[in-house]
């Protein structure tokens, strides 16, 4: 089940959103200035991530996908280029990276419709991470087309809590 | 060496070259006012702590190099929050000390609390809550680091009581190979061949503008622009933030442009087919309607922040450097360019049209005798020893005292550009004294902002900084009042003031100064004269002026600047 690359799609309307992947410091209160930019500037975050890096002492990654419908990327860029906490960003173009996101859900299944939907699970590649009484919570990562898709179909039971991490996305590796 | 944290900051700071803090102690910041005592630095203890941070601006604004200020925790903090939003839109460089409660205590809303790194991230360039007194020495040449380069800007270093109360190791002053700062990338450099299209791009324009903003004196980079100017015949114009950055008595300024410009300024930016914007930033008070602005103009824009190219209006080439960089290279290209300058006498006839027909006006005095607030700053300009430099506030003496002050050096113009803080005048021109001692200081003040920091006269006196004082006193909140009469039919809302209350005299005299009144307008060049001849205090000088003065030329809110309303008595000749 592995997404095709090439035609990856982001979350909506692939001419607003775009995917920003920004190195930061990973000091106190750097998610702050950066959510505060995009506040006071006026820019819309459609979602955001953040974790440590592998220099986990030292840096994080925060991937935006950023409405540039609210102001012109290269304004967004520009100005989060100026908090001295913003070490890099790149701008991701959708047709080199890959994408992924991560969703969790806890429906309630009646018994007699168990077996489909742990079948739809398995058809996404979609796990049960746990199991309670008539309930399931199903996890799946993978591209947001497929989230979202996957996200559709689970609406046909009854969708007790659903999570989404917002996207996090790397460069493709060259392969030559 | 052993050190506490507080004599490691101190130590710190004179490192860095410092040699005037503005501030007032308080609980948090106790520990860091002990080493003071002992410290080459002079402390000057101001009244409010919105003084130390305008003051601070004065300081830096008058000699280029950055103004320190400290202040307590808490409500002493937010006091210089002002000072720093101002410092942030006007790209001042500042260096702001805060004390902080103890680490322990942080969050606990401990007694004078407050998150002072969150409230201030929006308006500094930087900040940091230093949580080891050991970073202290590395930390203060970082925020001095940040302060002063690329675009300027104001910063605040937060410090807990406990920190400056620990000990740590002073291994001397940080270098620039200690500076921890992985995503600070100042510009620096300049492309020479984006420098030669642009010089090639305005040799060949017909109505070429050399639009001048603050980054040129930031830079340093005067002598360069007049040089570049003088080689390409080209009118220039500076605006608020840039005045004296080239001579207001040379034969190619036209003066400022924007709201309250003057006339040929504003209309050589409408007509001109190529813009270049060096060291601004198409600020709205210059652009009026942007829909509008230089309608058939090509723009060259010089900016050292990347951010600022294309944020209001796109240009056609862009500069990314450092002014200081950046027109010195463009007038050396000038200089060495085969091509000669495309004949612009055709674009300085029509220019030397607009300011004889529009020069700046106002009405002679009429039947009231009252004073006209225009012809106390021609005079105080008339009477000033070379070199003078002049702070304001902001509203209608301010616009007047751009309008008719001769700027003909840089540093010589201390105002309050893109915040608008009202109550500026006062506080920058003390630190503008503190900074250039030799000058003499005019603070150019309206009423209502007068009331707003006069307090800081104390200060003065106490300090031996013996600045003179202009209150255009018209006993409105003149400005406000304009604008209610043009555009509110004349409904006067809350901006009567009284010119009596306070007695600006008494005021004064119980502030130490020399306090002196004037009605009469013969009465207006003896008093500047006496004025002038007192250097052991400060001198206030309450001028009574005719509250209907309105500022023109006009550009109303929301209007193109083609629209601009000029003096009443030019409105029939057209």
């Amino acid at each position: 089940m592995t997404p095709e690359a090439v035609d990856h799609e982001l979350p909506t309307d692939e001419k607003r959103h775009h995917v920003l992947s920004v190195l930061v410091e990973n000091k106190a209160g750097v998610l702050s200035r950066v959510a505060g930019l995009f506040s006071r500037r006026g820019f819309n975050i459609f979602s955001l991530a953040v974790a440590p890096t592998d220099d986990s002492h030292r840096f994080s990654r925060i991937t935006i996908v950023v409405d540039a419908a609210s102001a012109p990327l290269e304004q967004i860029v520009n100005q989060l280029d100026k908090l001295i906490n913003v070490v890099s960003i790149s701008h991701v173009n959708e047709h080199q990276v890959v994408e992924r996101e991560l969703l969790l859900a806890s429906i309630t299944v009646p018994a007699d419709q168990m077996a489909t939907a742990i079948n739809l699970c398995a058809n996404f590649d979609a796990e049960v991470v746990d199991a309670g009484a008539g309930e399931i919570t199903v996890m799946l990562a993978d591209h947001p087309d497929k989230i979202n898709a996957f996200q559709e179909l689970l609406s046909s039971y009854t969708v007790d809590q659903l999570h989404r991490t917002g996207l996090v996305a790397l460069p493709k590796l060259i392969t030559q | 060496m052993e050190l506490t944290g507080a004599q490691a900051l101190i130590k710190s700071l004179e490192e860095q070259g410092t040699d005037v803090i503005f501030g007032l102690p308080g609980g948090a910041i106790l520990p860091v006012y002990d080493p003071i005592l002992d410290s080459s630095i002079r402390h000057i203890l101001v009244r409010h702590e919105q003084g130390a941070g305008h003051m601070a601006e004065g300081y830096a604004l008058a000699t280029g190099r950055p103004g320190v200020a400290m202040v307590t925790s808490g409500p002493g903090a937010t006091n210089i929050v002002t000072p720093l939003a101002n410092a942030y839109m006007d790209s001042t460089p500042l260096v702001v000390i805060s004390g902080q409660v103890s680490r322990a205590a942080i969050g606990t809303d401990a007694f004078q609390e407050c998150d002072i790194t969150g409230v201030t991230s929006g308006i500094t360039k930087h900040n940091w809550l230093v949580t080891d007194a050991n970073d202290l020495p590395r930390i203060v040449a970082e925020a001095f680091h940040v302060a002063t380069t690329g675009r300027p800007g104001p910063v605040l270093i937060d410090v807990p009581k406990d920190v400056a109360q620990s000990m740590m190791t002073w291994n001397g002053p940080a270098t620039a190979a200690d500076l921890d700062l992985p995503g600070y990338r100042p510009t620096v450099g300049v492309d020479l061949e984006v420098i030669a299209r642009a010089i090639a791009m305005i040799l060949e324009a017909d109505r070429p503008v050399l639009y001048v903003g603050g980054g040129v004196l930031q830079g340093n980079a005067t002598a360069a622009l007049r040089a570049l100017a003088e080689r390409l015949g080209v009118p220039v114009v500076t605006t608020l933030m840039a005045r004296g950055a080239f001579p207001d008595t040379h034969p190619q300024h036209l003066g400022m442009p924007g709201m309250h410009g003057h006339y040929a300024a504003i209309m050589a930016i409408q007509r001109a087919d190529l813009l270049v914007s060096l060291g601004a930033r198409f600020d709205d008070r210059v652009t009026g309607k942007l829909d509008g602005f230089a309608p058939v103009a090509k723009i060259i824009h010089l900016d050292v922040d990347r951010a600022e190219h294309g944020k209001v209006r796109r240009p056609d080439l862009s500069i990314v450097a450092n002014a200081g960089e950046a027109v010195p290279a463009l007038a050396q290209a000038a200089a060495a360019a085969a091509v000669e300058p495309s004949n612009l006498d055709a674009w300085w006839d029509e220019l030397r049209g607009y300011q004889t027909k529009h020069p700046l006006a106002y009405d002679p005095i009429d039947g009231n005798g009252l004073l006209k607030p225009q012809m106390v700053v021609e005079t105080l300009n008339a009477m000033a020893p070379a070199g003078t430099i002049v702070a304001s506030g902001v509203g209608q003496h301010q616009m007047w005292a751009s309008q008719y002050w001769d700027f003909e050096e840089p540093r010589t113009w201390i105002n309050s550009g893109g915040a608008g803080t009202m109550g500026f005048s006062i506080p920058s021109a003390i630190g503008a004294k503190v900074g250039r001692p030799d000058r003499t200081v005019w603070a150019i003040d309206g009423d209502g902002c007068f009331q707003m920091t006069a307090q800081e006269l104390v200060t003065a006196r106490a300090e031996g900084i013996p600045i003179k004082v202009a209150i255009l006193n018209n006993a409105y909140l003149g400005m406000v009042r304009q604008w209610q009469e043009m555009f509110y039919e004349e409904r006067y809302s809350e901006v009567y003031l009284s010119p009596d209350l306070p007695n600006y005299v008494q005021w004064a005299e119980a502030m130490g100064c020399v306090g002196i009144r004037v009605d009469d307008p013969a009465d207006v060049a003896p008093a500047i004269e006496r004025a002038n001849s007192i250097d052991d205090r400060p001198v206030v000088i309450d001028f009574r002026t005719d509250a209907s003065e309105k500022v023109f030329p006009m550009v109303p809110a929301g209007a193109t600047n083609d629209e601009v309303l000029v003096h009443p008595s030019q409105r029939l000749q057209a």
